[in-house]
């Protein structure tokens, strides 16, 4: 597949480190796939949560920055991390439509053009949905995944607010199952995959997020599922702590698996 | 000239309490044209409208203007007045000086102001009135329901019996709408069918009806009284008047995994049916969508065993072309998809139901032979839970829910609940609710029943998420009352889904140019006092078209929907508004302007010959308003370039006298 | 600040209309952290509107709001009672020296696999 887009990709923090493989996939397979990831030179944090309060500016500024880097390389922006992806996607809405806080946000960065929400954000999975098109990805599978038993799970941060976001239906979304279908796997659903694993709670209430992931991986295992996919590391983090049911991966490793390419990134 | 007299209504206090009514009589008596001018209590009462005649013949008045109530209320009382003097109707105005002034402003000083004001405008306006007479028309005297419902088909019998002919369209193989899928109706628990196929019989057994089923309504033109409606009756393939509805067909066709719709498709039906035992018309219909012979050429079992020789692979839509002097829109409603709801797992569990599927499963007829079984293991449930107004009452989700109360899922709820202690005390029933609404007869005594004697749980709140694991379904749910999050393992949860108008009401209402809220549903010409007129003169509203409602008050709306027709037909002819639009020809410039905003297609074009002044003719294209179509809204007026469209009644020069006399002060 | 001020704050910086709300409870029947909370999300949305502010800021419910929005994205009149929460608790916070957590809590947080993401997140929730 030829270069079919070049995009400014956001890793965010932990990527660089306990959540390396849902870099590295990704990165990868976004090659195969003709999609060219940039990373700007310099980027912060995007803070994990976004803040809902529309007083909290400097909590905001990071996320701001980056989007106008992608907006001044005139590229969308890619983020693969689910809290990446939601903080930054909220921050753009917020300057898009909320006036006041664009023009704070604006006047305090003094720039010299100011920054209205222009750019387009996409999560990897919304780039391979509406930009790569999952017919051509389950075109590119050269080791499909063979009918494995694979549960989707969403969380909370990548679907809600639904309206903010509009990935899908946060109720009853299909993008990960979709793309599970065109690696060749089978999608299993079950009700919990947009129920919350625990997120940041953990680090003050470890029971919550116990009691928490414990229902999600009984719900898929009762459903089916031999293993789930997500797409951000605090979610994989509490699933895995609090239960030992079944494996859970990154969605850009079984990626990088069906595209065949899985052993390339290890070695 | 001409000669005004000016009558200003107290209106008790209403409008004496915050407007100066002399200083309003005193200020007007000095304005062009006015010769007379007083004030009283209340000029609508006898004694104000003899005031009125009296002035009229003693100062031989050619026009009057009432200061009062809004022209909504007493436009109609003024105008018999001045009739009753003498005086042409037409020369009555009104000046709105309690709505659109002492009800809205506080200190006398402003709203005084503000009365002589509107009152001068009015004034202004009279001086350049001009008699004008209504014109007439003949009635068709048959009628149209649209829609075979309860709704449609009560209307039909109702103006049938006052023997005036009338057809019933409805888009389905059979007649009996929603309710026939229904097992019992609340608050009586009478079986739905036993009530209403009878209805339905006496539908077809009337001679006065005629019942076009299968059959939708494409095209409709004319006005009140004579309207020309085309019917499109779609192929059934199957000879209406030869089948003898046997079912042999339906037994023996070899396509058998079609989903039927009359039990929302929780089994199949063949692709030749007849929706259900009681159908009306009895007859086959082919669904063109699944049948083999239809599809590829290759079957006919159906012709082959049909001993009356009625099958016909050949047939096509059909169109018929009908007049009717008046049309009764009984569409009714569908429940909402529950496919954006699915925080209840609606479409993750075949468990999770809406109501309408509930009634189909205890209905005898139905897919379990009434049985309350699950329909994903054919187990009987013992714990069921219900879940109230699932998309309804919904301000952010226009996208999938809505915003008003479906008003009769409180009661369906109840009957459900209850039917189930019932048949089955082994089965714990759960209802969440926001609010119960029982506002009608017998209602509330009813659901405290199901609460009291039948031991049915209310819960005050709502479900916020349902998991499907395993054989059970883990509802995690609100109790408000007592401060819980409860987590219920069910058998079976049923959704009360909101309820929406028919997708069919839109283009509808596009063709007959009645209007709709932004929710399709009909509006009707007066919320409280024209509550089944549609604004659109001879289009009448009839259940669910128009507004959520149960059965007892969908009949009673069909009833008097009815009874609005038979008054429309037992009328040779039919008095006209005259204040309606008219074209100067010799100032029409043909451009169709006027065409193209007309709301009610009043307007046509002809070619018509005119002397020039070189005594040469010339053929020009003009502008010609049929004034029985015309509803006088003005639109025309606003959109035609040249000025030669003008009002009856609101000329533009009337118009800009009145605006002329308020902007003088 | 007094209560009737604290509303005003609260509702200010959150930018909900507390009147919106039909008192269903779909927003405490959809959070998954009900069981950990002294006050739920339909409380917020009732309390705030009583002017009931003081016993919310005190209250640890608002550390085990997981801000997963899903009381956000039930709620059938667009209450938003997430945003409650995260008002109050920023309300709370912003005071001097009421921070929920400081860096003496990090280690006994660690293990091999705690990825960045949950300290920044942490951090960003509980202090100021």
């Amino acid at each position: 597949m030829g270069v079919i887009m070049k995009v400014t990709y956001f890793p965010g923090c932990t990527l660089k480190n306990k959540a390396r493989d849902l870099d590295e996939y990704g990165r990868k397979s976004a090659e195969v796939l003709g999609i060219t990831l940039e990373e700007p030179k310099a980027w912060q944090c995007c803070g994990g949560v976004f803040t809902t309060a529309n007083d909290e500016i400097a909590t905001k500024l990071s996320s701001v920055r980056l989007l106008r880097s992608a907006k001044d390389a005139d590229q969308p922006l890619v983020t693969v991390c689910s809290a990446c992806h939601n903080v930054v996607k909220q921050t753009n809405h917020a300057m898009k439509n909320d006036i006041v806080f664009r023009d704070r946000v604006n006047r305090y960065m003094a720039e010299e053009t100011p920054y209205n929400g222009e750019t387009t954000v996409y999560h990897y999975l919304e780039l391979l949905r509406d930009v790569v098109g999952f017919s051509n990805v389950a075109m590119a599978v050269k080791k499909p995944l063979a009918g494995k038993k694979i549960g989707a799970y969403y969380g909370c941060l990548l679907l809600r607010p639904g309206k903010v976001l509009g990935m899908d239906d946060p109720e009853n979304p299909r993008i990960i199952e979709d793309l599970i279908v065109a690696l060749g796997g089978e999608p299993v659903i079950y009700a919990r995959r947009n129920e919350c694993c625990g997120g940041y709670v953990s680090a003050e209430s470890p029971a919550l997020a116990e009691k928490n992931s414990g229902k999600v991986i009984d719900n898929a295992a009762a459903a089916g599922a031999e293993m789930l996919v997500t797409a951000c590391p605090l979610c994989k983090y509490n699933l895995e702590k609090y239960s030992s049911k079944l494996p859970i991966v990154y969605f850009t490793e079984i990626l990088a698996e069906a595209l065949g390419i899985k052993e390339e990134v290890n070695e | 000239m001409q000669r005004i007299g000016v009558f200003v209504c107290w209106c008790g206090s209403n409008i004496a309490g915050t407007v100066d009514v002399h200083a309003v009589a005193e200020a007007l008596k000095t304005e062009s044209g006015v010769v007379f001018s007083t004030d009283y209590q209340y000029m609508c009462s006898q004694a104000g409208q003899d005031i009125i005649k009296n002035a009229i013949h003693e100062h031989s008045l050619t026009g009057i203007v009432v200061c009062s109530c809004s022209p909504r209320m007493h436009e109609a009382t003024f105008r018999k007045t001045a009739a009753a003097a003498g005086l042409n109707p037409y020369m009555v105005e009104i000046a709105n000086i309690r709505e659109q002034c002492s009800w809205i402003h506080k200190d006398m000083l402003s709203g005084t102001e503000k009365a002589i004001i509107l009152g001068k405008a009015a004034v202004a306006k009279v001086n350049l009135n001009a008699p004008l007479t209504p014109g007439q028309s003949t009635v068709t005297k048959r009628a149209l329901v649209i829609g075979g419902g309860i709704a449609g088909i009560q209307t039909a019998l109702d103006i049938a019996d006052a023997g005036f002919p009338v057809d019933i369209v409805e888009k389905k193989p059979t007649i009996g709408g929603k309710m026939a899928q229904l097992d019992k109706t609340f608050p009586t628990l009478d079986c739905a069918a036993c009530i209403l196929t009878p209805k339905m019989v006496d539908a077809a057994q009337n001679e006065n009806i005629r019942i076009y089923s299968y059959s939708e309504v494409t095209e409709v033109g004319g006005y009140v009284g004579n309207f020309d409606v085309t019917i499109k009756r779609k192929a059934r393939y199957v000879k209406e008047d030869i089948c003898t509805g046997c079912g042999l067909c339906t037994e023996k066709c070899p396509q058998k995994k079609v989903p039927n719709e009359f039990n929302l498709g929780m089994d199949n039906r063949r692709a030749i049916y007849i929706p259900f035992a009681q159908a009306v018309p009895k007859v086959a219909t082919i669904d063109a969508d699944y049948c083999t012979m239809l599809k590829t050429g290759k079957c006919g079992v159906c012709a082959k065993v049909c001993t009356a020789g009625a099958i016909d692979y050949n047939a096509k839509d059909e169109f018929v072309k009908e007049k009717y002097g008046a049309i009764v829109v009984a569409t009714g409603y569908n429940p909402i998809s529950m496919e954006k709801f699915d925080e209840f797992a609606y479409s993750q569990s075949k468990d999770v139901i809406t109501s309408l599927e509930f009634e189909r499963l205890t209905n005898a007829a139905g897919p379990t032979s009434g049985k309350l079984l699950r329909p994903s293991d054919g187990e009987h449930p013992h714990k069921i839970v219900f879940v109230q107004c699932v998309g309804s009452r919904c301000e952010n989700c226009a996208e999938k829910g809505k915003e008003y109360c479906s008003k009769i899922c409180c009661m369906y709820t109840a009957k459900h609940a209850m039917l189930i202690r019932d048949k089955y005390p082994d089965t714990d029933v759960y209802v969440f609710y926001i609010d119960v609404r029982t506002p009608g007869k017998a209602f509330d005594e009813f659901y405290r029943r199901a609460v009291e004697e039948y031991g049915v749980h209310y819960i005050k709140g709502m479900v916020g998420k349902v998991v499907p694991e395993g054989k059970k379904l883990l509802v995690q749910a609100s109790d408000l009352i007592n401060g819980k999050q409860l987590h219920i393992d069910a058998d079976l949860v049923v959704l009360a889904a909101a309820i929406e108008p028919d997708k069919s009401a839109r283009p509808l209402a596009t063709m007959l140019t009645a209007s709709m809220d932004t929710n399709d549903f009909f509006t009707e010409a007066h919320p409280k006092l024209r509550p089944v007129e549609s604004p659109t003169a001879g289009v009448f509203l009839s259940g669910c078209c128009q507004g959520p409602k149960d059965i007892p008050e969908t009949v009673s709306q069909a009833s008097a929907a009815a009874s609005k027709v038979i008054g429309l037909l037992v009328k040779d002819h039919l008095t006209g508004n005259p204040c309606i639009a008219q074209s100067n020809e010799l100032m029409c410039n043909g451009c169709s302007s006027c065409e193209r905003v007309c709301p009610y297609g009043a307007i046509t074009y002809e070619e018509k010959e005119f002397r020039m002044p070189d005594r040469t003719t010339k053929l020009r294209r003009v502008a010609s308003v049929n004034p029985a179509v015309c509803q006088g809204c003005g639109a025309c007026t606003v959109a035609c370039p040249s000025g030669a469209m003008d009002l009856n009644g609101f000329k533009n020069n009337q118009i800009m006298a009145e605006v002329d006399a308020i902007c003088k002060m | 600040m007094n209560n009737t001020e604290l509303k005003k704050e609260i509702l200010r910086i959150s930018g909900v209309n507390v009147k919106k709300c039909m008192k269903c409870g779909k927003c405490s029947a959809s959070c998954p952290a009900y069981d950990e909370m002294e006050f739920h999300p339909h409380q917020f949305a009732s309390m705030i509107d009583n002017g009931e502010i003081e016993p919310l800021l005190r209250s640890d419910s608002l550390y085990r709001c997981l801000s997963c929005f899903a009381c956000m994205e039930r709620c059938p009149r667009g209450v938003e009672p997430a945003k409650l929460i995260e008002a109050v608790r920023l309300t709370a916070i912003r005071k001097q020296g009421a921070n929920r957590m400081t860096a003496d809590d990090v280690p006994q947080m660690l293990d091999d696999n705690t990825p960045g993401q949950l300290l920044v997140s942490a951090f960003r929730k509980y202090t100021k």
